[in-house]
């Protein structure tokens, strides 16, 4: 047994006070959560403690709170991991972001989380005729739906989205990967429907600033933010959809660039965004009207150096050796077929039998690379205040 | 005032499929739940769901080892109607969207389980539970137009007319505390289990019974509510559920020889005998000092015979609850398990539609009720089966009734009896014990005299406990005097409610003297059919002292046999 200071972030709406801070000291053994500390506080000391709870287990994902400032569910944080990340020798507790309390650690799902997830036609449009017995659909569009499906709606990366901070408008990330979960599954009819909506609404995929936030918070490895960035890409590839929000052409300026001078040229972007993907886009006259638009964030750039009179007319130089590695990812990326777009996922692990006893990558660790960070619970991990990505050691 | 021609109390796979099923008849429907319908205790099902779907398998085959399964105390025609509509549910689950688990050819794939003759378990890897209570839940949300979602209401009391049938209920919005009365033509009770009357369970904090209580408080009699299911394996560190999943993929149990012991207990099914003969097998290996763990109350769950790769497909959560809460990660180690509490086989007594026979426009499907489909012991995966033929089966009848019936109408006075009580409960003094008290020492005491194994002193011990406890109940108290998200008076009202199951739980133990199934006493270890192949009812009928009855069990094709695995 060991004691921990938790610290609470308590509010009554029924008393007309502001928010306040609450020390609870309980006794548990250090590998048990948060959530069983802040129960031992409720039943002990307090029982009017607010917060929603039930399975214990990471699997309800009713009790998505903030511990030290991180997005997590209280039943998935160890004290000892949380203590950890402590920033006062207490471990804070308070309510998730990006929506509005009700009480203590309660915060209003419905009206940001749920209304989103409404958003995007959550439920599968079946394409016609609907067999007698099931669809035929390959293994692996099952297992790939399935990572969106393993989304237990707690809302941590709503609570983390920066883009959403900004914007509340976004439909954000747990949203759009519930979205992934009927344009990447066989068995709904309209695929290109759904991916027009999401593309063209200016709250919608191209609203993503690509943080990695939400990849982070996910305490089950949905990697929310890859799933958009799929949704991105069958848009634009696969259905050819180019948005009036500009962000296909932004995509297109932007990786070109990157394959041409090997590192991005920031003055370009722009104009080849609005006016094609080419040097002579800046005279065209959509690069004209949104260059003079920009003009005072242009100017703003230039006081604070992000960007040079000079950078605007000659790209960044990379020795010739480097741009050749550079050209010789794309050449490799963009030579694989596009029907072997071979996607690794929470489920699908890359790991191979024959890797046993090999000096390969961990599982987990192959997958984190493919995910961007992330693979199930190692990057559940690093989402969580002081616990560190390596595994877990065993007994 | 809200009224409806159904209206369904939780908003589980059982509450979630009585909705779509009355709301596609027809009816206008309600659906109300204590929580958010996907934080229902239905999304905790891992392994899988039954059905004989495959050419070379048959209902009959299915309908037997569920039969074989409940220790013949299963009703058979309830049995049989359940393994003959499986495979058309599932289909259905598989049309709207559940991303079922595929083989090669692109067809539904299944995995072995307890107790079954063929491997007949449909799966979305270890989350066949959260990936239908998901998309029913998608359905929910495209039927919004006939399908009401009362989120986060409370259900106090259901509520009667005058010749004592049941025509709507009364419920707190857990969000402002307002009281407000459903009026409605029927209503289907799917609101889960009582497993948190025992510590630990497997079972989600909000299993507390409410449902049952809440039938049992009006008249209808409760079945088989001494047959408690133990898991075989539940994490020994904290109780959670690890799935049967596990050894349906071909782990194996070992005890502290490293004697992989299910061969003298079952030397045909293994580790995949039926879950009351495995939880019996794993406790006599404890009590026999065979055990491992520091206290020697653990057994080993060895899934390192399972390919790494498939493990990390197919059993993805058990391999995060082992890193998480165990430290060990279950590819390269055993696990320490034991048997923990589960699943009640027992409930609300109805037929095959859902009906509750004691109380008109009454239903209840899924945990709550008793068809009874399991009998002494329930199979591994038929849990989601029961839940989804039987809801959609009460969402059906009940949306039938309700188009030959004038909507009933309740005054509204019938409001304060409810109000006055919660308000008494705020209003008691500190003089008691608190609530969390008796409630943790409910939970211990029926873990450790109402388990694997039952003996007459036991159960005298627990009925005096609970007897008192409910006592000490009445004057409990609280902290919160609120009404946003009031949860402590809630949980006092819970409190009310476990304290009424435990007590028809351990009522029931007691009079049935023999050993069946999920009970087993050791003071009476043999099966005896001349005088116990049949059901307790326990029933209150508006006294405080419960009475218990005896029913017939139904038998249709399958004889009695000696069960051995």
């Amino acid at each position: 047994m060991a004691e921990f200071t938790l610290k609470l972030r308590r509010y009554d709406p029924e008393s007309g006070e502001a928010a306040y801070w609450e020390h609870h000291t309980v006794d548990l053994e250090p590998h048990l959560s948060v959530l069983e500390g802040i129960l031992q506080a409720r039943a002990r000391f307090d029982g009017s403690i607010g917060i929603r709870c039930s399975c214990r287990a990471a699997i309800c994902g009713s009790c998505g709170v903030r511990i030290n400032g991180q997005p997590a569910l209280a039943c998935h944080t160890h004290l000892d991991q949380a203590m950890k990340g402590s920033r006062d020798g207490t471990i804070e507790v308070e309510p998730m972001g990006n929506m509005p309390v009700l009480k203590d650690l309660i915060v209003d799902m419905d009206a940001v989380h749920w209304s989103k997830i409404r958003r995007v036609t959550p439920w599968l449009i079946n394409k016609q005729p609907v067999p007698e017995r099931e669809y035929i659909v390959p293994h692996e569009a099952m297992v790939d739906v399935t990572q969106s499906m393993a989304c237990i709606q707690c809302g941590a990366c709503v609570s983390d989205c920066l883009s959403m901070e900004v914007d509340p408008l976004f439909i954000g990330p747990a949203a759009l990967a519930k979205a992934y979960r009927f344009v990447g599954d066989p068995r709904d009819a309209e695929h290109s429907e759904r991916l027009n909506d999401l593309a063209q609404d200016p709250h919608g995929i191209y609203d993503c600033t690509h943080c990695f936030k939400c990849i982070e918070a996910c305490p089950k490895g949905v990697a929310p933010m890859s799933q958009i960035m799929r949704l991105r890409r069958i848009s634009s590839r696969d259905h050819g959809i180019v948005d009036r929000n500009n962000g296909e052409r932004h995509e297109i300026a932007f990786t070109n660039l990157v394959r041409d001078h090997g590192l991005l040229w920031e003055a370009e972007l722009l104009p080849r965004s609005y006016g094609g993907d080419s040097w002579l886009a800046k005279f065209g006259p959509a690069a004209g009207r949104e260059l003079l638009s920009s003009l005072p964030v242009i100017g703003k750039a230039l006081l604070r150096g992000k960007v040079t009179p000079m950078g605007a007319l000659k790209a960044h130089k990379l020795p010739d050796e480097d741009l050749q590695q550079v050209k010789r990812i794309y050449e490799t990326v963009e030579g694989r077929d596009e029907a072997e777009r071979y996607e690794l996922n929470l489920y699908i692990s890359g790991y191979d039998e024959d890797m046993e006893g090999a000096e390969g990558p961990a599982p987990d660790a192959a997958t984190a690379g493919a995910q961007g960070g992330d693979g199930g619970m190692a990057g559940a991990e690093s989402g969580q205040p002081g616990q560190s990505p390596e595994r877990s050691p065993s007994r | 005032m809200p009224s409806h021609d159904v209206l369904i109390i939780g908003a589980g796979l059982a509450g979630q499929r009585a909705a779509l099923a009355a709301a596609d008849a027809g009816a206008s429907v309600a659906i109300l739940s204590k929580v958010h319908p996907v934080r229902s205790h239905s999304v905790a099902a891992a392994g899988g769901i039954n059905a004989a779907l495959k050419p070379e398998d048959t209902w009959e085959s299915h309908a037997y080892d569920t039969v074989k399964g409940s220790d013949f105390l299963g009703d058979q025609d309830a049995i049989e109607i359940m393994c003959r509509e499986a495979p058309d549910e599932l289909l259905h689950l598989e049309h709207i969207g559940v991303t079922f688990h595929r083989n090669d050819a692109g067809e539904l794939g299944t995995r072995a389980f307890g107790g079954a003759s063929a491997a007949r378990t449909y799966y979305v890897a270890d989350i066949t539970g959260q990936a239908i209570l998901h998309v029913l839940y998608e359905q929910i949300t495209k039927y919004h137009e006939t399908v009401n979602s009362y989120e986060e209401w409370f259900t106090t009391s259901l509520i009667q007319d005058d010749e004592g049938t049941c025509v709507g209920c009364i419920a707190r919005d857990i969000r402002t505390g307002e009281m407000e009365l459903f009026n409605a033509k029927a209503v289907i009770l799917a609101s889960g289990g009582n497993g948190q009357t025992f510590k630990p369970t497997t079972n989600a904090l909000i299993c507390t019974g409410d449902g049952i209580a809440q039938a049992y408080a009006i008249g209808a009699p409760l079945m088989d509510m001494e047959m408690v299911q133990y898991h075989p394996t539940t994490l020994a560190e904290n109780g959670f559920l690890i799935t049967e999943g596990a050894r349906g993929e071909g782990a194996h149990l070992l005890n502290s020889d490293g004697e992989r012991f299910m061969e003298k207990y079952a030397p045909n099914k293994m580790e995949l005998a039926s879950r009351d003969v495995v939880s019996r097998a794993e406790q006599t290996e404890i009590n026999e000092g065979r055990g491992v763990g520091a206290d020697g109350q653990g057994i080993l769950l060895d899934i390192t015979v399972v390919p790494r790769k498939r493990t990390l497909e197919a059993l993805r959560e058990i391999v995060n609850i082992g890193k998480d809460f165990a430290g060990t990660d279950i590819t390269r180690e055993p696990i320490v398990i034991r048997p923990g509490q589960h699943y009640i086989m027992g409930g609300v007594k109805t037929d095959v539609h859902g009906q509750v026979p004691a109380v008109h426009g009454l239903y209840a499907a899924g945990e709550v009720a008793c068809v009874s489909v399991h009998g002494g012991n329930r199979l591994g995966a038929n849990s989601l089966l029961d839940t989804l033929i039987f809801g959609r089966r009460a969402g059906q009848h009940a949306a039938q009734r309700a188009k030959s019936m004038p909507m009933p109408t309740t005054p509204t006075s019938r409001l304060r009896q409810d109000l006055e009580h919660i308000d008494a409960i705020i209003a008691r003094e500190r003089t008691g014990r608190r609530i969390s008290e008796i409630k943790d020492e409910l939970g211990t005491m029926m873990n450790r005299n109402v388990a694997v194994y039952r003996d007459a002193d036991g159960l005298a011990t627990a009925h005096e406990t609970v007897r008192r406890l409910k006592e000490e109940a009445t004057t409990a108290y609280i902290d919160d005097r609120g009404t946003v998200f009031n949860q402590d008076v809630l949980g006092a009202i819970e409190l009310g409610y476990m304290l009424d199951t435990a007590e028809a739980t351990v009522m029931a133990a007691i009079e049935r003297k023999e050993s069946r199934g999920a009970q087993f006493r050791t003071d009476f270890p043999e099966r005896n059919d001349d005088e116990w192949l049949k059901h307790i009812d326990i029933s209150r009928n508006g006294d405080e002292e419960p009475h218990v009855t005896h029913s017939p069990v139904t038998m249709t094709h399958w004889e009695l046999e000696e069960r051995k695995y």
